[in-house]
Protein backbone atom coordinates (compact mmCIF):
# COMPACT_ATOMS: atom_id res chain seq x y z
CA UNK A 1 0.00 0.00 0.00
CA UNK A 2 1.35 3.10 -1.11
CA UNK A 3 2.35 5.74 1.59
CA UNK A 4 -0.25 8.75 2.59
CA UNK A 5 1.83 11.36 1.25
CA UNK A 6 2.75 14.12 4.36
CA UNK A 7 1.03 17.33 2.01
CA UNK A 8 -0.80 16.33 -1.65
CA UNK A 9 -2.22 20.06 -3.19
CA UNK A 10 -4.32 18.97 -6.08
CA UNK A 11 -5.94 21.49 -8.44
CA UNK A 12 -5.21 24.27 -6.21
CA UNK A 13 -6.54 28.06 -7.48
CA UNK A 14 -6.15 31.47 -5.95
CA UNK A 15 -7.55 34.44 -7.33
CA UNK A 16 -6.83 37.57 -5.17
CA UNK A 17 -10.28 40.31 -4.43
CA UNK A 18 -8.05 42.20 -6.79
CA UNK A 19 -8.17 40.00 -9.87
CA UNK A 20 -4.46 38.53 -9.61
CA UNK A 21 -4.38 34.88 -10.15
CA UNK A 22 -1.59 33.74 -7.71
CA UNK A 23 -2.29 29.78 -8.26
CA UNK A 24 -3.44 28.29 -11.75
CA UNK A 25 -3.95 24.61 -10.74
CA UNK A 26 -1.33 23.73 -8.59
CA UNK A 27 -0.87 19.82 -8.01
CA UNK A 28 1.87 18.99 -5.94
CA UNK A 29 3.10 15.51 -3.78
CA UNK A 30 5.91 15.24 -1.10
CA UNK A 31 6.26 11.89 0.33
CA UNK A 32 6.49 11.43 4.14
CA UNK A 33 10.22 11.59 5.63
CA UNK A 34 11.80 14.09 2.54
CA UNK A 35 13.46 16.92 2.70
CA UNK A 36 11.38 18.63 -0.27
CA UNK A 37 12.26 22.87 -2.02
CA UNK A 38 9.81 24.42 -2.89
CA UNK A 39 11.31 27.09 -5.50
CA UNK A 40 10.45 29.85 -7.78
CA UNK A 41 11.00 33.70 -8.45
CA UNK A 42 8.84 36.43 -6.24
CA UNK A 43 5.78 36.43 -6.32
CA UNK A 44 5.33 32.94 -8.33
CA UNK A 45 3.07 31.81 -5.97
CA UNK A 46 4.88 29.92 -3.19
CA UNK A 47 3.81 32.14 -0.16
CA UNK A 48 -0.13 31.65 -1.40
CA UNK A 49 0.74 28.51 -1.35
CA UNK A 50 2.16 27.57 1.74
CA UNK A 51 -0.53 30.35 3.05
CA UNK A 52 -3.49 28.17 1.89
CA UNK A 53 -1.94 25.26 3.06
CA UNK A 54 -1.46 26.49 6.86
CA UNK A 55 -4.77 28.08 6.70
CA UNK A 56 -3.73 31.90 6.40
CA UNK A 57 -4.99 32.40 2.77
CA UNK A 58 -8.25 31.38 1.86
CA UNK A 59 -8.25 29.10 -1.45
CA UNK A 60 -10.66 29.48 -4.61
CA UNK A 61 -10.75 26.06 -5.45
CA UNK A 62 -8.60 23.03 -4.85
CA UNK A 63 -7.55 20.09 -2.32
CA UNK A 64 -5.26 20.10 0.32
CA UNK A 65 -4.28 16.78 2.59
CA UNK A 66 -1.78 16.82 5.10
CA UNK A 67 -1.49 12.80 6.15
CA UNK A 68 -3.89 12.36 4.50
CA UNK A 69 -6.19 14.78 6.90
CA UNK A 70 -8.13 17.14 4.62
CA UNK A 71 -7.53 20.52 5.43
CA UNK A 72 -10.51 22.12 4.36
CA UNK A 73 -12.97 19.81 5.84
CA UNK A 74 -10.89 19.01 8.92
CA UNK A 75 -9.02 22.34 9.34
CA UNK A 76 -8.44 21.38 13.11
CA UNK A 77 -6.93 17.98 12.57
CA UNK A 78 -4.67 18.61 9.65
CA UNK A 79 -3.44 21.45 11.40
CA UNK A 80 -2.11 19.67 14.53
CA UNK A 81 -0.02 18.18 11.65
CA UNK A 82 1.67 20.96 10.39
CA UNK A 83 4.78 23.71 12.02
CA UNK A 84 4.76 26.89 10.03
CA UNK A 85 7.48 29.15 9.68
CA UNK A 86 7.04 32.01 7.94
CA UNK A 87 8.75 34.32 6.20
CA UNK A 88 8.26 37.50 8.08
CA UNK A 89 8.93 37.61 12.15
CA UNK A 90 5.73 36.73 13.41
CA UNK A 91 6.09 36.61 17.20
CA UNK A 92 5.06 39.27 19.99
CA UNK A 93 8.38 41.03 20.18
CA UNK A 94 7.27 42.77 23.35
CA UNK A 95 7.27 38.73 25.16
CA UNK A 96 9.89 36.41 26.07
CA UNK A 97 11.17 33.68 23.84
CA UNK A 98 10.73 31.20 26.70
CA UNK A 99 6.74 32.55 26.88
CA UNK A 100 6.41 32.84 22.89
CA UNK A 101 7.02 28.88 23.38
CA UNK A 102 4.96 28.22 26.30
CA UNK A 103 1.97 30.23 24.62
CA UNK A 104 1.86 28.70 21.14
CA UNK A 105 2.12 25.23 22.25
CA UNK A 106 -0.78 26.27 24.79
CA UNK A 107 -2.84 27.20 21.58
CA UNK A 108 -2.59 23.61 20.47
CA UNK A 109 -3.90 22.34 23.60
CA UNK A 110 -0.82 21.24 25.52
CA UNK A 111 -0.86 21.41 28.88
CA UNK A 112 1.41 24.57 30.19
CA UNK A 113 3.33 21.85 32.75
CA UNK A 114 4.60 20.08 28.89
CA UNK A 115 4.92 23.22 27.38
CA UNK A 116 7.39 24.53 29.56
CA UNK A 117 9.95 21.45 29.51
CA UNK A 118 9.20 21.60 26.01
CA UNK A 119 10.08 25.44 25.57
CA UNK A 120 13.49 24.53 27.14
CA UNK A 121 14.16 21.93 25.67
CA UNK A 122 14.27 23.40 22.20
CA UNK A 123 15.53 26.80 22.90
CA UNK A 124 18.25 24.74 23.88
CA UNK A 125 18.34 23.06 20.97
CA UNK A 126 18.45 26.56 18.83
CA UNK A 127 20.93 27.72 21.11
CA UNK A 128 18.74 29.99 22.62
CA UNK A 129 18.14 29.14 26.39
CA UNK A 130 20.28 32.23 27.31
CA UNK A 131 18.23 34.60 25.97
CA UNK A 132 14.68 33.00 27.04
CA UNK A 133 13.86 35.60 29.02
CA UNK A 134 15.18 38.60 27.35
CA UNK A 135 12.70 40.60 25.03
CA UNK A 136 12.38 38.98 22.35
CA UNK A 137 12.76 42.19 20.40
CA UNK A 138 16.44 42.59 21.65
CA UNK A 139 17.32 39.19 19.45
CA UNK A 140 19.45 39.50 16.53
CA UNK A 141 17.84 38.45 13.32
CA UNK A 142 19.78 35.05 13.22
CA UNK A 143 18.19 34.22 16.48
CA UNK A 144 14.67 35.66 15.39
CA UNK A 145 14.81 33.02 12.94
CA UNK A 146 16.02 30.39 15.01
CA UNK A 147 13.39 31.12 17.51
CA UNK A 148 10.24 30.78 14.99
CA UNK A 149 11.81 27.24 13.83
CA UNK A 150 12.12 26.39 17.68
CA UNK A 151 8.38 27.56 18.37
CA UNK A 152 7.16 25.19 15.41
CA UNK A 153 8.84 22.53 16.83
CA UNK A 154 7.03 22.73 19.68
CA UNK A 155 4.19 20.37 18.76
CA UNK A 156 6.81 18.40 17.47
CA UNK A 157 4.83 18.76 13.51
CA UNK A 158 4.74 15.95 11.60
CA UNK A 159 5.38 18.03 8.54
CA UNK A 160 7.45 21.73 9.06
CA UNK A 161 7.32 23.95 6.68
CA UNK A 162 9.55 26.86 6.14
CA UNK A 163 9.16 29.97 4.38
CA UNK A 164 12.82 31.10 3.30
CA UNK A 165 14.00 30.28 7.10
CA UNK A 166 17.32 32.15 6.04
CA UNK A 167 16.95 35.05 4.53
CA UNK A 168 19.25 37.98 5.55
CA UNK A 169 21.19 36.11 7.88
CA UNK A 170 25.23 35.35 7.59
CA UNK A 171 26.56 32.31 5.61
CA UNK A 172 27.81 31.12 9.45
CA UNK A 173 24.30 31.37 11.11
CA UNK A 174 23.10 29.93 8.00
CA UNK A 175 24.95 26.96 8.14
CA UNK A 176 23.54 25.91 12.07
CA UNK A 177 20.31 26.39 10.70
CA UNK A 178 21.39 23.36 7.72
CA UNK A 179 22.52 21.23 10.76
CA UNK A 180 19.85 21.96 12.59
CA UNK A 181 17.04 21.59 9.99
CA UNK A 182 18.90 18.19 8.91
CA UNK A 183 18.46 16.93 12.24
CA UNK A 184 14.98 17.99 12.74
CA UNK A 185 14.42 15.97 9.36
CA UNK A 186 16.97 12.98 10.13
CA UNK A 187 14.31 13.05 13.69
CA UNK A 188 11.11 11.65 10.60
CA UNK A 189 10.15 15.34 10.19
CA UNK A 190 9.15 15.84 6.55
CA UNK A 191 10.41 19.19 5.66
CA UNK A 192 9.22 21.68 3.05
CA UNK A 193 11.54 24.55 2.14
CA UNK A 194 11.62 27.62 0.56
CA UNK A 195 14.64 29.91 0.20
CA UNK A 196 16.50 32.34 -2.70
CA UNK A 197 19.61 30.63 -2.17
CA UNK A 198 19.82 27.66 -4.52
CA UNK A 199 22.78 26.44 -3.30
CA UNK A 200 20.89 25.74 0.11
CA UNK A 201 18.19 23.52 -1.73
CA UNK A 202 20.80 21.76 -3.60
CA UNK A 203 22.72 20.76 0.29
CA UNK A 204 19.79 20.21 1.89
CA UNK A 205 16.94 18.69 -0.50
CA UNK A 206 16.16 15.64 -2.03
CA UNK A 207 12.73 16.24 -3.99
CA UNK A 208 11.92 20.17 -5.92
CA UNK A 209 9.44 21.31 -6.93
CA UNK A 210 9.66 25.15 -8.86
CA UNK A 211 6.99 27.00 -9.50
CA UNK A 212 6.43 30.15 -11.53
CA UNK A 213 3.70 32.46 -12.45
CA UNK A 214 1.16 30.56 -9.87
CA UNK A 215 1.79 26.72 -12.08
CA UNK A 216 4.62 24.31 -11.34
CA UNK A 217 7.23 24.06 -14.13
CA UNK A 218 8.99 21.01 -12.96
CA UNK A 219 8.41 19.00 -10.02
CA UNK A 220 11.13 15.82 -9.44
CA UNK A 221 14.25 14.59 -7.59
CA UNK A 222 16.66 17.18 -7.16
CA UNK A 223 19.65 14.44 -9.06
CA UNK A 224 17.22 13.74 -11.75
CA UNK A 225 16.52 17.51 -12.23
CA UNK A 226 20.28 18.64 -12.50
CA UNK A 227 20.60 15.86 -14.73
CA UNK A 228 18.58 17.58 -17.41
CA UNK A 229 21.00 20.07 -17.56
CA UNK A 230 23.50 19.88 -20.56
CA UNK A 231 25.87 22.02 -18.83
CA UNK A 232 28.70 21.12 -15.77
CA UNK A 233 30.18 23.53 -13.94
CA UNK A 234 33.98 23.47 -12.07
CA UNK A 235 35.58 25.82 -10.18
CA UNK A 236 39.33 25.69 -9.83
CA UNK A 237 42.37 26.86 -7.72
CA UNK A 238 45.10 27.90 -9.91
CA UNK A 239 48.46 28.11 -8.48
CA UNK A 240 49.84 31.18 -8.79
CA UNK A 241 48.02 34.06 -10.81
CA UNK A 242 46.04 33.77 -14.19
CA UNK A 243 47.76 34.51 -16.78
CA UNK A 244 46.11 37.85 -18.68
CA UNK A 245 45.19 35.60 -22.22
CA UNK A 246 43.17 33.30 -20.71
CA UNK A 247 43.34 29.96 -23.23
CA UNK A 248 40.44 29.17 -25.78
CA UNK A 249 38.28 25.72 -26.00
CA UNK A 250 35.80 25.11 -28.09
CA UNK A 251 32.25 25.02 -26.70
CA UNK A 252 33.91 25.57 -23.08
CA UNK A 253 33.57 29.08 -21.31
CA UNK A 254 35.76 30.66 -18.49
CA UNK A 255 35.65 33.39 -16.25
CA UNK A 256 37.85 34.16 -14.20
CA UNK A 257 36.46 34.82 -10.56
CA UNK A 258 39.82 36.59 -9.05
CA UNK A 259 43.29 36.41 -9.80
CA UNK A 260 43.48 32.46 -8.52
CA UNK A 261 40.07 31.62 -9.52
CA UNK A 262 38.84 29.70 -12.73
CA UNK A 263 35.57 28.90 -13.22
CA UNK A 264 34.39 26.15 -15.91
CA UNK A 265 31.27 25.67 -17.75
CA UNK A 266 31.64 22.92 -20.22
CA UNK A 267 29.10 20.27 -21.67
CA UNK A 268 28.30 17.62 -19.90
CA UNK A 269 29.73 14.80 -22.55
CA UNK A 270 32.73 16.59 -23.20
CA UNK A 271 35.98 15.14 -21.68
CA UNK A 272 37.83 17.02 -18.69
CA UNK A 273 41.41 16.09 -20.00
CA UNK A 274 40.44 18.69 -22.76
CA UNK A 275 40.39 21.43 -20.34
CA UNK A 276 43.53 20.29 -17.91
CA UNK A 277 45.48 19.69 -21.49
CA UNK A 278 44.28 23.73 -22.77
CA UNK A 279 45.33 24.52 -18.91
CA UNK A 280 48.99 22.92 -19.17
CA UNK A 281 49.33 24.02 -22.85
CA UNK A 282 48.69 27.70 -21.39
CA UNK A 283 50.98 27.29 -18.19
CA UNK A 284 47.87 27.15 -15.26
CA UNK A 285 48.60 24.95 -12.79
CA UNK A 286 46.08 23.65 -11.09
CA UNK A 287 45.84 23.38 -6.96
CA UNK A 288 42.70 21.62 -6.56
CA UNK A 289 38.88 21.64 -8.39
CA UNK A 290 35.06 21.36 -6.91
CA UNK A 291 32.14 20.93 -8.67
CA UNK A 292 30.04 24.83 -8.67
CA UNK A 293 27.21 24.35 -6.42
CA UNK A 294 25.12 26.89 -8.27
CA UNK A 295 23.85 23.83 -10.84
CA UNK A 296 20.52 24.54 -9.33
CA UNK A 297 20.64 27.76 -10.11
CA UNK A 298 21.30 27.18 -13.72
CA UNK A 299 18.28 25.05 -13.85
CA UNK A 300 15.99 27.78 -12.17
CA UNK A 301 16.87 30.13 -14.23
CA UNK A 302 16.16 28.18 -17.59
CA UNK A 303 13.04 26.95 -16.21
CA UNK A 304 11.11 30.31 -14.99
CA UNK A 305 13.00 32.45 -17.82
CA UNK A 306 11.29 30.25 -20.82
CA UNK A 307 8.77 32.56 -21.92
CA UNK A 308 10.91 35.64 -21.75
CA UNK A 309 13.71 33.75 -23.74
CA UNK B 1 -6.75 7.52 -2.65
CA UNK B 2 -5.02 6.41 0.18
CA UNK B 3 -6.31 6.13 3.29
CA UNK B 4 -6.00 9.24 5.97
CA UNK B 5 -2.97 8.35 8.44
CA UNK B 6 -4.82 7.56 11.64
CA UNK B 7 -1.50 7.59 13.11
CA UNK B 8 -1.65 11.25 13.22
CA UNK B 9 -0.44 13.99 15.78
CA UNK B 10 2.28 13.63 17.58
CA UNK B 11 1.07 17.03 20.12
CA UNK B 12 0.93 15.57 23.80
CA UNK B 13 -2.58 17.37 24.33
CA UNK B 14 -4.54 17.79 27.01
CA UNK B 15 -7.94 15.96 27.96
CA UNK B 16 -9.33 18.98 26.65
CA UNK B 17 -7.14 21.25 24.00
CA UNK B 18 -9.55 24.17 23.72
CA UNK B 19 -10.00 25.17 27.36
CA UNK B 20 -6.02 24.84 27.78
CA UNK B 21 -6.11 26.98 24.45
CA UNK B 22 -8.61 29.35 26.39
CA UNK B 23 -6.41 29.96 29.37
CA UNK B 24 -3.56 30.69 27.29
CA UNK B 25 -4.95 33.35 25.86
CA UNK B 26 -6.97 34.59 29.08
CA UNK B 27 -3.30 34.29 31.14
CA UNK B 28 -1.31 36.03 28.02
CA UNK B 29 -4.04 38.91 27.56
CA UNK B 30 -3.82 39.46 31.68
CA UNK B 31 -0.10 38.72 31.44
CA UNK B 32 -0.22 42.14 29.37
CA UNK B 33 -2.73 43.99 30.93
CA UNK B 34 -0.76 43.87 34.40
CA UNK B 35 2.59 44.32 32.66
CA UNK B 36 1.90 47.89 31.13
CA UNK B 37 -0.31 48.83 33.89
CA UNK B 38 0.77 52.55 33.67
CA UNK B 39 -1.12 52.05 30.46
CA UNK B 40 -4.50 49.94 31.34
CA UNK B 41 -4.93 50.12 35.51
CA UNK B 42 -3.83 53.84 36.44
CA UNK B 43 -5.51 56.19 33.94
CA UNK B 44 -8.82 55.53 34.56
CA UNK B 45 -8.28 55.70 38.16
CA UNK B 46 -6.81 59.58 37.65
CA UNK B 47 -9.35 60.28 35.34
CA UNK B 48 -12.52 59.01 37.78
CA UNK B 49 -10.76 60.45 40.21
CA UNK B 50 -10.99 63.96 38.71
CA UNK B 51 -14.70 63.25 38.03
CA UNK B 52 -15.71 62.07 41.34
CA UNK B 53 -13.81 65.46 42.81
CA UNK B 54 -14.98 67.79 40.31
CA UNK B 55 -18.55 66.34 38.98
CA UNK B 56 -19.53 64.96 42.51
CA UNK B 57 -17.61 67.06 45.05
CA UNK B 58 -17.57 70.90 43.23
CA UNK B 59 -20.38 70.77 41.09
CA UNK B 60 -22.45 68.52 42.65
CA UNK B 61 -23.01 70.33 45.64
CA UNK B 62 -24.52 73.06 43.77
CA UNK B 63 -26.81 70.72 42.05
CA UNK B 64 -28.53 69.42 45.05
CA UNK B 65 -29.62 65.88 44.64
CA UNK B 66 -31.19 63.56 41.58
CA UNK B 67 -34.33 62.75 41.65
CA UNK B 68 -35.26 58.51 40.48
CA UNK B 69 -38.55 56.86 40.57
CA UNK B 70 -39.30 59.08 43.31
CA UNK B 71 -36.38 58.68 45.35
CA UNK B 72 -33.72 61.63 45.74
CA UNK B 73 -30.51 60.79 45.60
CA UNK B 74 -27.25 62.98 46.21
CA UNK B 75 -25.50 63.58 43.15
CA UNK B 76 -22.57 62.30 43.66
CA UNK B 77 -24.26 59.02 44.83
CA UNK B 78 -26.21 59.21 41.33
CA UNK B 79 -23.17 59.19 39.36
CA UNK B 80 -21.27 56.66 40.95
CA UNK B 81 -22.97 53.40 38.89
CA UNK B 82 -22.33 55.73 35.55
CA UNK B 83 -18.60 56.07 36.08
CA UNK B 84 -18.20 52.97 37.04
CA UNK B 85 -20.01 51.70 33.79
CA UNK B 86 -18.48 54.01 32.10
CA UNK B 87 -15.06 53.15 33.20
CA UNK B 88 -15.92 49.32 32.68
CA UNK B 89 -17.03 49.53 28.91
CA UNK B 90 -14.20 52.20 27.78
CA UNK B 91 -11.36 50.12 29.14
CA UNK B 92 -13.32 46.39 27.82
CA UNK B 93 -13.42 47.91 24.56
CA UNK B 94 -10.02 49.45 24.45
CA UNK B 95 -8.16 46.21 25.68
CA UNK B 96 -9.62 44.15 23.08
CA UNK B 97 -9.89 47.07 20.08
CA UNK B 98 -5.74 47.76 20.76
CA UNK B 99 -5.06 43.83 21.62
CA UNK B 100 -6.15 42.72 19.01
CA UNK B 101 -5.47 44.80 16.12
CA UNK B 102 -1.69 45.03 17.59
CA UNK B 103 -1.92 41.01 17.61
CA UNK B 104 -2.77 41.47 13.73
CA UNK B 105 -0.10 44.74 13.37
CA UNK B 106 2.19 42.68 14.91
CA UNK B 107 1.23 39.52 12.78
CA UNK B 108 1.63 36.95 15.30
CA UNK B 109 -2.00 36.03 15.26
CA UNK B 110 -0.85 34.25 12.58
CA UNK B 111 -0.32 32.18 15.96
CA UNK B 112 -4.22 31.59 16.56
CA UNK B 113 -5.04 31.30 12.73
CA UNK B 114 -2.40 27.87 12.51
CA UNK B 115 -3.42 26.70 15.18
CA UNK B 116 -6.06 24.20 15.61
CA UNK B 117 -8.30 26.02 17.41
CA UNK B 118 -11.96 27.11 16.77
CA UNK B 119 -12.80 30.40 16.63
CA UNK B 120 -15.12 30.65 19.37
CA UNK B 121 -11.84 29.85 21.26
CA UNK B 122 -10.34 33.13 19.74
CA UNK B 123 -13.13 35.03 20.50
CA UNK B 124 -14.09 33.90 23.63
CA UNK B 125 -9.93 33.96 24.99
CA UNK B 126 -9.89 37.77 23.37
CA UNK B 127 -13.25 38.98 25.25
CA UNK B 128 -12.27 37.01 28.81
CA UNK B 129 -9.42 39.34 29.11
CA UNK B 130 -10.74 42.04 28.18
CA UNK B 131 -13.84 41.67 30.43
CA UNK B 132 -10.94 41.02 33.05
CA UNK B 133 -9.11 44.27 32.28
CA UNK B 134 -13.00 45.53 33.02
CA UNK B 135 -13.49 44.34 36.18
CA UNK B 136 -10.03 45.16 37.44
CA UNK B 137 -10.75 48.93 36.50
CA UNK B 138 -14.26 48.78 37.83
CA UNK B 139 -13.28 47.66 41.19
CA UNK B 140 -10.45 50.24 41.10
CA UNK B 141 -12.76 52.94 40.34
CA UNK B 142 -15.46 51.89 43.02
CA UNK B 143 -12.53 51.68 45.72
CA UNK B 144 -12.16 54.97 44.62
CA UNK B 145 -15.42 56.24 45.12
CA UNK B 146 -15.28 55.10 48.51
CA UNK B 147 -13.21 58.28 49.37
CA UNK B 148 -16.01 60.27 48.19
CA UNK B 149 -19.05 58.38 49.32
CA UNK B 150 -20.18 55.11 51.13
CA UNK B 151 -20.70 52.45 48.12
CA UNK B 152 -23.46 50.01 49.41
CA UNK B 153 -24.68 47.11 46.77
CA UNK B 154 -28.65 47.00 46.78
CA UNK B 155 -28.73 43.54 44.79
CA UNK B 156 -25.17 41.89 44.05
CA UNK B 157 -26.67 39.79 41.26
CA UNK B 158 -28.03 42.90 39.21
CA UNK B 159 -24.53 44.50 40.00
CA UNK B 160 -22.09 42.00 38.65
CA UNK B 161 -24.46 40.60 35.91
CA UNK B 162 -24.98 43.96 34.80
CA UNK B 163 -21.47 44.93 35.01
CA UNK B 164 -20.84 41.51 33.24
CA UNK B 165 -22.54 42.41 29.86
CA UNK B 166 -21.84 45.80 29.52
CA UNK B 167 -18.33 44.28 29.34
CA UNK B 168 -18.93 41.54 27.24
CA UNK B 169 -20.81 43.96 25.16
CA UNK B 170 -17.94 46.06 24.55
CA UNK B 171 -15.45 43.43 24.53
CA UNK B 172 -17.50 42.34 21.21
CA UNK B 173 -17.81 45.67 19.84
CA UNK B 174 -13.89 46.45 20.34
CA UNK B 175 -13.17 42.63 18.85
CA UNK B 176 -15.17 43.64 15.51
CA UNK B 177 -13.47 47.03 15.03
CA UNK B 178 -10.07 45.41 15.61
CA UNK B 179 -10.88 42.88 12.73
CA UNK B 180 -12.49 46.05 10.59
CA UNK B 181 -9.27 48.02 11.36
CA UNK B 182 -6.50 48.52 9.01
CA UNK B 183 -4.01 51.13 10.85
CA UNK B 184 -4.08 52.19 14.44
CA UNK B 185 -6.30 55.22 13.56
CA UNK B 186 -9.06 52.94 12.65
CA UNK B 187 -9.19 51.84 16.56
CA UNK B 188 -9.00 55.36 18.22
CA UNK B 189 -12.18 56.75 15.67
CA UNK B 190 -14.66 54.34 16.97
CA UNK B 191 -14.38 55.49 20.84
CA UNK B 192 -13.39 58.85 20.27
CA UNK B 193 -16.63 59.59 17.73
CA UNK B 194 -19.61 56.63 19.01
CA UNK B 195 -18.17 55.24 22.44
CA UNK B 196 -17.71 58.39 24.15
CA UNK B 197 -21.01 60.42 22.99
CA UNK B 198 -23.11 57.54 24.01
CA UNK B 199 -21.45 57.13 27.00
CA UNK B 200 -21.56 61.02 27.92
CA UNK B 201 -25.55 60.82 26.79
CA UNK B 202 -26.26 57.36 28.23
CA UNK B 203 -27.62 58.54 31.94
CA UNK B 204 -24.55 58.84 33.57
CA UNK B 205 -24.60 62.12 34.45
CA UNK B 206 -28.54 62.88 34.94
CA UNK B 207 -31.84 61.14 34.71
CA UNK B 208 -33.38 60.79 31.23
CA UNK B 209 -36.58 62.09 33.24
CA UNK B 210 -35.03 65.55 32.78
CA UNK B 211 -34.98 65.50 29.50
CA UNK B 212 -37.57 66.73 27.14
CA UNK B 213 -39.55 63.85 25.59
CA UNK B 214 -38.00 63.65 22.15
CA UNK B 215 -34.25 63.61 23.77
CA UNK B 216 -35.32 61.03 26.54
CA UNK B 217 -36.84 58.80 23.47
CA UNK B 218 -33.56 59.13 21.94
CA UNK B 219 -31.75 58.24 24.48
CA UNK B 220 -34.02 55.00 25.17
CA UNK B 221 -32.03 53.80 21.51
CA UNK B 222 -28.69 54.70 23.29
CA UNK B 223 -27.40 50.61 24.70
CA UNK B 224 -25.31 52.31 27.13
CA UNK B 225 -28.16 53.94 28.89
CA UNK B 226 -29.71 50.61 29.68
CA UNK B 227 -26.28 49.32 31.07
CA UNK B 228 -25.56 52.03 33.05
CA UNK B 229 -29.24 52.38 34.45
CA UNK B 230 -28.87 48.12 35.37
CA UNK B 231 -26.16 48.94 37.45
CA UNK B 232 -27.64 51.99 38.84
CA UNK B 233 -30.31 49.72 39.83
CA UNK B 234 -27.79 47.05 41.26
CA UNK B 235 -25.82 49.61 43.78
CA UNK B 236 -28.97 52.03 44.36
CA UNK B 237 -32.17 50.26 43.79
CA UNK B 238 -33.30 52.72 41.19
CA UNK B 239 -33.42 53.13 37.58
CA UNK B 240 -34.85 54.89 34.75
CA UNK B 241 -35.91 51.56 32.96
CA UNK B 242 -36.92 48.42 33.90
CA UNK B 243 -34.71 45.98 34.89
CA UNK B 244 -35.71 43.42 32.57
CA UNK B 245 -35.84 46.06 30.06
CA UNK B 246 -32.08 46.47 30.16
CA UNK B 247 -31.49 42.77 30.44
CA UNK B 248 -33.35 41.88 27.24
CA UNK B 249 -31.38 44.81 25.13
CA UNK B 250 -27.85 43.68 26.87
CA UNK B 251 -28.36 40.09 25.83
CA UNK B 252 -29.87 41.28 22.32
CA UNK B 253 -26.64 43.05 21.50
CA UNK B 254 -24.54 40.33 23.27
CA UNK B 255 -26.15 37.62 21.08
CA UNK B 256 -26.06 39.42 17.86
CA UNK B 257 -22.28 40.78 18.23
CA UNK B 258 -20.83 37.19 19.36
CA UNK B 259 -22.87 36.06 15.54
CA UNK B 260 -21.15 39.01 13.92
CA UNK B 261 -17.95 38.50 15.17
CA UNK B 262 -17.82 34.68 14.64
CA UNK B 263 -19.26 34.81 11.00
CA UNK B 264 -16.21 37.93 10.40
CA UNK B 265 -13.71 34.75 12.16
CA UNK B 266 -15.18 32.47 9.71
CA UNK B 267 -15.06 34.28 6.85
CA UNK B 268 -10.88 35.43 7.95
CA UNK B 269 -12.30 39.17 7.06
CA UNK B 270 -9.36 41.58 7.73
CA UNK B 271 -7.34 38.18 8.88
CA UNK B 272 -7.23 36.03 5.91
CA UNK B 273 -6.62 36.64 2.47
Amino acid sequence: MAAVPALCVTDLRKTYDNKTEALKGVSLSVQPGDFFALLGPNGAGKSTLIGIVSSLVNASSGSVSIFGVDRFANREAAMRLLGLVPQEINFNMFEKPFDILVNYAGFYGVPRAEAEARAEQQLKLAQLWEKAQVMSRTLSGGMKRRLMIARAMMTNPRLLILDEPTAGVDIEIRRGMWKLLREINAAGTTIILTTHYLEEAENLCRNLAIIDKGRIVEQGPMRALLAKLDVEGFVFDIEGTLPTALPVIDGVKLTAENDHTLVVEMPREMDLNRVFEAFQQAGITVRSMRNQVNRLEELFVRLTNKDAA
Amino acid sequence: MSAPDTNAARVPASPNPNWTAFRTIVRREVTRIVRIWGQTLVPPAITMTLYFLIFGKLIGSKIGGMSVEGVTLSYMDFIVPGLVMMSVIMNAYGNISSSFFGAKFGRHVEELLVAPLPNWVILGGYVAGAVLRGFMVGAIVLIVAMFFTEVRVHDWFATVSTVLLGAVIFSLAGFVNAVYAKKFDDVAIIPTFILTPLTYLGGVFYSASLLPPWAEAATHANPIFYMVNGFRYGLLGVSDVPLWTAYAVMLGFVVALTWLALRLLQRGVGLRS
